[in-house]
């Protein structure tokens, strides 16, 4: 099907895109990769599109050692090969390679993707496992919202009246800290079936002290599980992660749907664990 | 090109650089860049399939980068160039063409049965062929990657991917790479 009928404006400042979305059904349009399915389907028909590209300010990447920021105008592959980036906070990357197919990821933005809050979406789980913040443009003037009070159920957020995402800012992962993301998908670039991104931090004498997973297409909302109590103290040659996976089965609550149960889901949850685990462990040693 | 506006229209004129040509056209705001290269420019080359970003068949290039053309409004590519699959093939400088590599190999190795979403897998492979370095030989990881997000109902994509590793192979003798 087409989009049904919609205004369209493409301002070039801040202040006019917030003018024209304080008018009733007006929304915001950046890669556009979510967003037009909508339209074409027909699930979506704002009555105007506020088109962002051409505000000129949005589309950097600032690495700093507390972090990576990412503007609003930066598609996934400007993240996939920014090895600053990477090297700061090495699931942006990692993340990223999952993210649709070459020809979305270089339209696609990481932060619209974060804005249109799916579940089944990378990057919102990359922001809550990171611990991270989006700033939002309002007329009153830029907020930052947490992570964990951005999302409130599939494709919302706490974010109402004329606002726009200007950003969105990933912690660096911390000393002795490695990280793993892998998904499981029918094809190579579509929705994850089930996903996993892990951080397992080791102490001073090289022992487990803090092991965290979200998962992508598991939950309405991004969540973050802190799994440390089955392998804390733990070497990482000692530690079970199976024992790990068993405590994250326990702490998901996914929906079963046409393409996987629940328990499916539930499995898929204790296979990625265990394998992404092993494999951020042995890179928290080398940082 | 219509200068940037704070004014919410329902049409636009936009000029597109198409296949080298500049072209001017107007179009409702809602037009997809799919339909207006077909509908309004009458290139019918570019396939629309599912027409919500999951087919990979509309893939054309803006500015050198290849993109779903139903996941793009025309609006959204005034002033830009865009190459669709009439634009691929180059001018022999005697009055005809010569196919890209690409071209050749999906002749070559028999890649296409009904050919419509053949328009797509050649945009989308000649775009990843050339953005990697054409002397080193090609993976299988970077031809699932190339391939990957297109899909083909009749092939069973095996000589689809016979196809990009044959192109892959006639551009590393091209760039005269048999190190």
């Amino acid at each position: 099907m087409k989009p049904a009928p919609f205004g369209y404006a493409d301002p070039t400042s801040l202040d006019e895109a917030l003018t024209l979305l304080a008018e009733d059904g007006a929304k915001v349009l950046a890669g556009g990769q979510s967003l037009l399915p909508l339209l074409s389907m027909r699930l979506a028909s704002p009555a105007t599109l506020v088109d962002i590209n051409r505000i000129p300010g949005l589309d950097s990447v600032a690495v700093s050692g507390d972090g990576v920021r990412v503007g609003a105008l930066v598609r996934h592959v400007d993240l996939l090969h920014h090895a600053e980036a990477a090297r700061v906070q090495p699931l942006l990357a990692r993340a990223t390679a999952n993210v649709a197919h070459p020809a979305i990821r270089n339209r696609g933005t990481t932060v619209g993707s974060i804005a249109h809050a799916d579940p089944s979406g990378e990057m919102t789980s990359v922001l809550a496992l990171t611990g991270g913040s989006v700033t939002v443009a309002t007329p009153g003037g830029p907020q930052t919202v947490d992570w964990a009070d951005f999302f409130v159920g599939p494709l919302e957020t706490s974010v109402h009246g004329p606002a726009v995402v200007t950003e969105a800012f990933f912690p660096a992962l911390p000393p002795r800290s490695g990280t793993a993301f892998e998904e499981v998908s029918r094809r190579k670039g579509d929705y994850a079936v089930c996903g996993a991104g892990v951080t397992v931090t080791l102490d001073e004498d090289s022992r487990v002290s803090s092991v965290r997973a979200a998962y992508i297409s598991v939950g309405l909302v991004p969540e973050v599980h802190d799994l440390t109590e089955a392998v804390a103290g733990r070497t990482v040659a000692e530690a079970d992660w199976s024992a790990a996976a068993d405590l994250a089965r326990t702490l998901v609550d996914p929906d079963g749907d046409l393409h996987a149960s629940a328990d499916y889901r539930r499995l898929l949850v204790g296979v990625l664990t265990e394998r992404t685990l092993a494999r951020a462990a042995e890179e928290a040693q080398t940082r | 090109m219509n200068h940037p506006t704070t004014e919410v229209t329902t049409e636009r004129a936009i000029t597109v650089t198409v296949n080298g040509v500049p072209r001017e056209t107007t179009v409702p705001v809602r037009r997809l860049l799919s339909d207006a290269l077909r509908h309004d420019l009458e290139l019918t080359g570019t396939h629309v399939g599912c027409e919500h970003g999951v087919c990979g068949a509309c893939t054309v290039l803006v500015d050198g980068t290849p993109v779903r053309s139903c996941l793009v409004l025309a609006v959204q590519v005034d002033g830009k160039a865009v190459t669709t699959v009439e634009g691929l093939a180059r001018d022999d400088g005697r009055g005809g063409e010569v196919l890209h590599p690409v071209q050749e190999a999906f002749r070559e190795c028999h890649a296409l049965q009904c050919g419509f979403c053949t328009p797509g897998f050649l945009m989308t492979m000649a775009a990843g062929l050339e953005a990697r370095d054409a002397s080193t030989d090609i993976t299988e990881e970077e031809v699932d990657e190339i391939v990957g997000g297109n899909l083909c109902r009749c092939t069973g994509y095996a000589n689809i991917k016979k196809a990009c590793r044959h192109a892959a192979g006639l551009m590393k003798d091209a760039a005269g790479g048999h190190a």
